[in-house]
Formats: structure tokens, sequence, C-alpha cells
């Protein structure tokens, strides 16, 4: 029997650039991607959501900043809040940080350079629907490419929302605590900067996103399971 | 009614891009101490009064102009319109 593929959307922002990949890199993992443009008033009918990366609204004010009032993300938040797996990868981690989906935000650089390169991160949770394909305190190889992504997270940040970190001395952005990725207090909102898209087929380098965007699509496929039953 | 917003980084929270204008400064020959580095919105406020601008301004702060877990504001209104 061949499995389900999932539906699962990938908002497209003005200024966006990695949805057709993140929409290339879910199909091979075996998703149905869809681009859903972020001016639509509804999110169609979905099992999991991929904000991707890119310079929505070119960063303007704040990153992420202007985006989180697109229409679609009230769709979005609504989705989320029902238990739906929703995914900001980079630029995308930022709208969710700015629309409150995620605790925290993401500033530039400490470095105040652009960073582009690979970078290895620890699997600090396995349990969550981003990294149940992935092995607790597994290392990950996933490149980076930003100029804002030094996260700070709120005071008293719980130590079980983080869920990856750049490995000791790997810290690229100067982010605290080395917070390469969160999760919202229900587990079912994930932010990253390191873009699992990127890292799909060992012959580019990693296969090591794959992991992630495999373990979404089957929490969306299970989500389909359970919604069509 | 004109406003001017100064959005900063709130006090505690290290700003790397004021430490870079800091070191220039000095580089230059200024004698400096710590620089830190925010920005201006200038806008026209539709209001009927200064304190109805005045919480319409706090609303836009809260809610887009600044991010408060970073950032504070300061909002300044030209009240002389008339």
């Amino acid at each position: 029997m061949t499995e389900r593929r999932p539906r699962v959307a990938v908002l497209v922002f003005p200024g966006s650039n990695d949805d057709r990949d993140a929409a290339w890199a879910l199909s091979a993992v075996g998703a149905d991607p869809q681009l859903v443009w972020h001016a639509e008033p509804k999110l169609p009918r979905v099992d999991g959501v991929v904000l991707p990366g890119g310079f929505s609204y070119g960063d303007y004010l704040r990153c992420g900043a202007i985006a989180r009032f697109a229409p679609v993300m009230e769709g979005v938040a609504d989705f989320a809040a029902d238990g739906g797996p929703v995914l900001g990868i980079c630029n995308g981690f930022q709208i969710l940080c700015e629309a409150g989906l995620l605790p925290g935000v993401l500033r530039p650089n400490q470095s105040l350079s652009f960073v582009c390169r690979d970078v290895p991160l620890v699997v600090e949770r396995a349990d969550t629907p981003f990294t149940a394909r992935c092995e607790l305190g597994e290392t990950l190889t996933i490149p980076v490419k930003h100029g804002e992504g030094w996260y700070h997270p709120p005071d008293d940040f719980p130590e079980e929302q983080i869920v990856l970190r750049y490995a000791p001395g790997e810290n690229p952005n100067g982010s605290e605590r080395d917070i390469a990725g969160v999760v919202n207090a229900d587990g079912n909102v994930m932010g990253l900067m390191p873009h699992p898209e990127h890292a799909v087929d060992p012959l580019l380098g990693s296969g090591d996103g794959g992991l992630i965007l495999a373990s979404l699509v089957d929490a969306a496929r299970e989500r389909s399971y359970s919604r069509a039953s | 009614m004109r406003a001017t917003v100064l959005v900063r980084p709130k006090g505690g929270i290290l700003d790397p891009q004021g430490e870079a204008v800091e070191r220039s400064l000095r580089q230059l020959g200024f004698e400096v101490g710590e620089a830190r580095v925010g920005r201006v919105i200038d806008l026209e406020v539709d209001a009927s009064s200064a304190d109805e601008a005045r919480s319409q301004l706090e609303r836009m702060c809260e809610n887009l102009l600044a991010n408060p877990l970073i950032e504070s504001y300061e909002i300044e209104l030209e009240e002389h319109s008339a």
C-alpha cells in the first residue's frame, strides 16, 4: 500500500524566496505541497503548514513584523490553535515570533554579518512532530543563511521548549543558550533558523534536513487520517 | 497631528550596532561613551485631541512599531497644530 501524501501548505509572502525549495523538499519526503499566497483570506484544507525563508515585505521595520498581518495568518493561528503542525524556517521563524505563535524574537546577528554555512545542530528533543525521526542527542548538519538569527527568548524560557541547539562553539549568530530551534508550549508550532529544505539530498552536502521535514510530513499524515476517520 | 516615535533597544539589551558605532567614532578621534542605535518614525495622526493621539500611538507601538521584548519607545507630539 502506498502511503497517503498529506497536503502541506507552503505560504508565499511578497519577498519569500525559499517557498519553491520548501515545496520541492516536502514533495521529496512524501507530502503533497501546496503554495498558498499570503493574501488568501482562508487557509485551504491542509494538514501541515510551512512558513518558508526569505525576506517577506523586505524585512521592513523588523523581520516578520509586517508579514504577521497577512490575511492568511489568521487561518494559520486557527490551525495552530487546533493542534495542527506549523513549521517556520528562518524568515518563517521570525514571522511566527512576531505573530506571537512562538515566544521570543530574532535580532540582527551579533557579528552584524550575514552568515551562510553548514552548521552542526544537536537534537535536544526527539519527541516533537518535527523531530520524531531524529535521535535524542544526535548531531544534524543543516545550513544557515541569515542576517538576523540571534534568538532572544523571553525571561525564564523553559529548557523543554528548546528543540535544536547549535553544537558547542558553532553558534553562528549569538543566539542565547545556543538556541537554533524552539517549539511553543503545546509543541505543535516550531521555528528554526537553519534551512532543512536545503539539506534533503546528500549530493548537496547533507540529507539531515529531510529528517525534520519527514517528521512533519508524518505528523501531517497522521492528522489527515484522524480527520478522515 | 504630527508625531514622532523613538524606538530604542531596552536598557540591558546588548546592542552590537551601537557598539560598532561607538568603536568607529573612537577611531575617528571622538571620545564618546556608550552609543545605542534605535529608530525614528515620523507620522501624521488623525485625532481630535492630544490624548486621543497619544493613546492611538501607544497602541501602534505595542502592536507594530516596537517589539516590547527588546525595545522601548517614546512618543513625542507636536501639539500646537491649530
